[in-house]
This record gives structure tokens, C-alpha cells and sequence, in this order.
């Protein structure tokens, strides 16, 4: 007999198709957004944990130790303002730290380009799954999910573009070349497009290559001033726009080193007590640094979250109560309007009880259709929640 | 087939008062019943049916009393033994033909849908020339195609008694004539009977036996 009740009730659901489909909406969507929210948040919690667990300690800009962790270690669009490189040499000098500076200025095509050195990939465990880190200025090495967003590959080149009209003496368009991607870790470092930090000052337009030219021969040999790999940056001077093994040799910076700038230094204390003592160099009040401590500031920030997190559990346990009040309005009219059919139901025989079963075999198979669909949203949830909060809530 | 012998029934709070001294059917027989609106024909229907119990007097329809029976005796009563044709027919426009006349099993545990079944509503479809509409939802058929479905579902448990509400009555004539003749065939071929409520007067000819119900009104 249950079978036939499930059968009416199929039919009956499937014939009103436009209203089922509403039902199962808004049944699958009152599970689907408490949980999905709180699975989000687990996701975001467990990657910025172990990014942040992984990371001691960081020096950076005085100012929110939000923005400059999100900067250092997420590689957000939000960059903290820069430090210089003096202040990476100082954490070295100091003999308490290894330092391990990061320059994440710049994004190409909506991917953070990070300036790096090679001891870098060690420290994150980052292992080139095609190709090879990148060697020379102008080489670059890709994220796993970077490669699949650019579709680069490694032979592949990846031009920087200046960041808007009118940053005329921003970024330097550079044409880089691709020597690898990495294999895929599940962090930020996916999305990144790592390169060296010399290469980052080259885009910066710290460093540049080029070559003189004599005047008069310029109109004949570069129409427009402006040649397949290169652009006149001035009357005399052919400025390469990309590095090869011919100009390489061409390119070089100006000024000190040290006051060149970068984003954060990520600090490898030696010992707890040396993790002490540097942090005690950073305690005076009129330094343009500051240090902290990555997992401190991410329990700190994931701890509001949490708190908006439950404001929404609040929202959502409203909205939900309101929504299933209305839901039971329109089902309550839709057996009103059915009193006729039912009725007809009871004339053939059918006692009130099966009547209940019928309208309970249709509320069981919504019930299903909503838990169902609601599975696998948190299935779709799950799966992307980590890119997800890389993409959206860390960037 | 049908013996009543001093019915008395009034719905509560209503002054409307059903008094049948006394009222037989002999198997086989087609009677119609006729009579004002509100005389009491659908509700003497019901009690015959089953669907009202028999509170004073005594009611028997093919050697069961129905008067000492309670709810769920007289529903199973009337699934096995009654084809009801409602006044206000009501298919349901999710199922199609064929599984509104096999609507009746999937609702009554005591009825069994099985292959036999299915072959004998199909039969019956094609009986009443619906046979190549089977799939079509009831909102596709014609008036008159739709009181057939509804005869039809009636007809398939075999009652050994049809009872027929104004079976006709939003019919055009020759639907009308159509309806008539599938029931009456329907009453010749299984050897039941049938009672049928009109307001169809150019009808009554054909039937065996005509009842004014004006004389049952209290």
C-alpha cells in the first residue's frame, strides 16, 4: 500500500511541477544555508589555521596586523603598505631568525604576483609538478590553480600589464616566462604566480634593461618608437620588455638594495627564545614596523567571524521558522483547494487515514527531493568551500 | 438486492428528515429515482453506499445488513460491493486515464492491483472507446469522455450493485444515451442492478422502474 501512496504522491508532486520545485527550494535551501554557512566557515577556519600555525612570526608595515597576515600569507588584494628590504637583513643580522621576505604587490590577470627567494618553496614545501622554479630574472613558476585559471603551461610566457591608465610609472610591463607549475597544496600559494624578488623590482620598475640608441637611426629602425619585444621609454633608450638570454646582461637596479620595497618578512625564529627576543626588538613605539604573530591575529580575526558567523545562525533560524510557517500556509491552502479531490478519495472507500498517509507520502517525498538536494549542495559546498574562501574571503 | 424497511435519517441540526417506510430492489433491476432537489435521493444513495450509517431502520443491499455495521465494515462494504457514480465526478488531473480508473485499488488496501486488473481497466477503456487515450490527463478529454472514465472506475471492481448520482446531468444528449447504455450494459452483462438518481425525464423510459422520492420527504 505504501507503494501506492508513493506513487500518487509522485505523480501528484511531478504534475505541479513549478510548485514542487518551489517547495523543494525553499525546504533545501533552510538546511542548506546554516550548514553550508558553518561548513564554510570550518573550511576557512582549517586553512587559515594551518597557513597561520605554519607561519611564527611576521614582520611588516606598522598598522592592522590583519591587512599585513592577509597580505604576507594570503596574498589578499588588500596589500599592506610596503616595507624595505633593510628590514629583512635586519631579522638575518639579528641571529635569531631566518628571514624570508615577500613582495605581493602586483596580481596578473586577477592572480597575485609574488616576489620571492627560492628558499621560499622549501619553507612551504612547494615542489614543481611540471617544469622547474624559476632560475633567471623574468622567469616565473605558477600556482596550480593560477596555471588552470591562465591556462599556462611551462614554455608558455605571461605578460604583467601596468594596473591602470593612470599609473604611469607603476608597473612595468614585463613579459615573463613560465619554468613550471607547482603541485597543487590546497593554500594560497594555488592561486599565486611566483616569481623572484628581483623580478618583482623589475616590474615594480626598479630594475629595467636596455640599451642606447643613436637618434637619428631611431625613426628608421623603430616606426612609432616601438618594436616587437621592446618600448621607447625615451628619446634615447630602448627598454626590453622582456628578459632574454641576449639582454639579460642589460638589466640591473639603481639605488641601495636595502630600500627596495617589499610586502612582509616571514621570520623562522631559531628557538622560542629567540622568537622572544626578536619580538622584543619590535616593542618600541616610534619603529615603522611591527611583528606579529600570525596564529594570534587569525584566532583573533576568526573568532569575529565566528561571532558573525553565529548573527547568521540567528538570521538564518528566523528566516528558516518564517519560511517554514509559509510553507505550511501553502500547503494547508493547497489541501483546501484539494478538499474536493480528497473527499472524492474518502467517497471511494479510502479512510480518513490513508487520506492522511496520501498527504504525508507527498510531505515524505518533498522532505527527501529537499534533503537530497540539500546534500548535495553541502557536497558542491565542500568540495569548493576551500577554493571558495581563497578566492572570495581571502583575496 | 436493496431491502429497506423503516429508514429514518436526519443530517444533525437540519430539519430535513428522511423517512423510507419502506423500499426494495430485486437484482437485475435498473431503477431511477427521481425527484426535487433536496428530496433526499443522493442521501438514501449514500446510506445504501455505506458512506452514511443507517441510524433507525433497517437496510440490507445483497444479503448484508448495513445497519449494525461501523465505519470500516461499511467502507470495506463499499469498495467491494458498490460502483459509485458521483454527481460532481472528480478525477484527478495528475493521474491519467488509466490510472484514474484504477484509482480505487491504489487507495483500498482490501482491493489488489495486479496484472488482471490492469488488463480488465484497459478493456474496459476500450469498451467505452477510450482505449487510445489511456495516457491522456483528464483535463485533455471532452465532458462526456470523462463521465466515461468515472463509469469506468465505478465498473472495474465488478460491484454487485451500481449506484449513479445525476450521471448525466451536464451531458449533451447523445452522451447522455451513451453513458445510459454503458451502464445498463454494464447491469445485463454482470447480473447487478441499478439505481440511478435523474432529472432527465426523456431518459426514465428506459428504465424498469421509476421512484418519485417527493413521497419519502418529511
Amino acid at each position: 500500500m505504501l507503494r501506492h501512496d508513493l506513487y500518487l504522491a509522485w505523480r501528484y508532486l511531478s504534475f505541479h511541477k513549478t510548485r514542487t520545485t518551489i517547495l523543494i527550494a525553499c525546504l533545501s535551501l533552510m538546511g542548506t544555508l546554516p550548514l553550508g554557512l558553518h561548513s564554510l566557515l570550518d573550511a576557512g577556519e582549517r586553512q587559515m589555521t594551518a597557513r597561520a600555525e605554519a607561519t611564527p612570526l611576521l614582520v611588516g608595515a606598522k598598522g592592522s596586523s590583519v591587512d599585513l597576515t592577509l597580505t604576507a600569507l594570503y596574498f589578499g588584494e588588500a596589500a599592506s603598505p610596503a616595507i624595505t628590504m633593510a628590514e629583512a637583513d635586519r631579522v638575518g643580522a639579528s641571529g635569531w631568525a631566518d628571514p624570508l621576505p615577500i613582495y605581493s604587490r602586483f596580481r596578473v590577470k586577477g592572480q597575485p604576483l609574488v616576489g620571492v627567494r627560492l628558499d621560499y618553496f622549501d619553507y612551504r614545501k612547494l615542489a614543481p609538478k611540471h617544469g622547474e622554479l624559476p632560475a633567471l630574472l623574468g622567469d616565473c613558476v605558477l600556482g596550480h590553480d593560477a596555471a588552470e585559471n591562465l591556462g599556462l603551461k611551462p614554455g608558455d610566457t605571461l605578460p604583467t600589464t601596468p594596473e591602470n591608465l593612470f599609473d604611469l610609472a607603476g608597473v612595468y610591463p614585463l613579459k615573463l616566462h613560465v619554468t613550471g607549475v607547482l603541485a597543487q597544496s590546497h593554500t594560497p600559494d594555488d592561486q599565486a604566480v611566483f616569481v623572484d624578488l628581483q623580478t618583482g623590482w623589475v616590474i615594480e620598475g626598479l630594475g629595467h634593461g636596455h640599451t642606447e640608441q643613436k637618434p637619428a637611426a631611431r625613426p628608421q629602425a623603430l616606426p612609432f618608437g616601438m618594436a616587437e619585444s621592446t618600448l621607447q621609454a625615451d628619446a634615447r633608450l630602448v627598454t626590453y620588455t622582456e628578459i632574454t638570454p641576449e639582454n639579460i646582461d642589460s638589466f640591473h637596479f639603481h639605488g641601495d638594495p636595502a630600500g627596495y620595497p617589499i610586502s612582509a618578512v616571514i621570520a623562522l625564529p631559531h628557538d622560542r627564545r629567540a622568537a622572544t627576543l626578536l619580538k622584543g626588538r619590535y616593542l618600541a613605539d616610534d619603529l615603522k614596523t611591527q611583528i606579529v604573530e600570525p596564529p594570534k591575529v587569525t584566532r583573533s580575526l576568526l573568532h569575529n567571524i565566528f561571532r558573525i558567523g553565529a548573527l547568521f545562525d540567528g538570521v538564518f533560524a528566523l528566516v528558516g521558522a518564517v519560511n517554514l510557517l509559509a510553507l505550511g500556509l501553502v500547503f494547508s491552502l493547497s489541501l483546501r483547494l484539494r478538499r474536493r479531490e480528497l473527499e472524492t478519495i474518502y467517497l471511494l472507500g479510502c479512510s480518513r487515514a490513508t487520506v492522511f498517509k496520501l498527504v504525508l507520502a507527498e510531505l515524505v517525498l518533498l522532505g527527501l527531493a529537499a534533503a537530497i538536494l540539500c546534500r548535495l549542495l553541502l557536497l558542491a559546498v565542500d568540495h569548493y568551500g576551500e577554493t571558495w574562501i581563497r578566492q572570495f574571503l581571502l583575496s | 438486492m436493496i431491502h429497506i424497511e423503516r429508514l429514518q435519517f436526519r443530517y444533525p441540526g437540519a430539519s430535513f428528515a428522511l423517512d423510507i417506510p419502506e423500499f426494495h430492489v430485486a437484482t437485475g433491476e435498473r431503477l431511477a429515482i427521481v425527484g426535487p432537489s433536496g428530496a433526499g435521493k443522493t442521501t438514501l444513495l449514500k446510506i445504501i453506499a455505506g458512506i452514511l450509517p443507517v441510524r433507525e431502520g433497517r437496510v440490507t443491499v445483497d444479503g448484508d445488513a448495513l445497519d449494525p455495521l461501523n465505519d470500516a465494515a461499511r467502507r470495506n462494504f463499499r469498495i467491494t460491493r458498490i460502483g459509485f457514480v458521483f454527481q460532481e465526478l472528480e478525477l484527478l488531473d495528475y493521474l491519467d486515464v488509466l490510472d484514474n480508473i484504477l484509482h480505487t485499488y491504489r487507495i483500498n488496501p482490501v482491493l489488489r492491483l495486479d496484472r488482471g486488473v490492469r488488463e480488465r481497466a484497459a478493456a474496459l477503456a476500450e469498451e467505452v472507446g477510450l482505449g487510445g487515450k489511456l495516457d491522456r490527463s483528464p483535463k485533455e478529454l471532452s465532458q462526456g469522455e470523462r463521465q466515461r472514465v468515472a463509469v469506468c472506475r465505478a465498473l472495474l471492481p465488478e460491484p454487485a450493485l451500481i449506484l449513479a448520482d445525476e450521471a448525466t446531468g451536464n451531458l449533451d444528449p447523445a452522451n447522455k444515451v451513451r453513458i445510459l447504455d454503458l451502464l445498463f450494459r454494464a447491469v445485463e452483462r454482470r447480473s447487478t442492478s441499478l439505481v440511478a438518481v435523474t432529472h432527465d425525464h426523456e431518459l426514465l423510459p428506459r428504465f424498469d422502474r421509476v421512484v418519485d422520492f417527493l413521497q419519502f420527504h418529511r
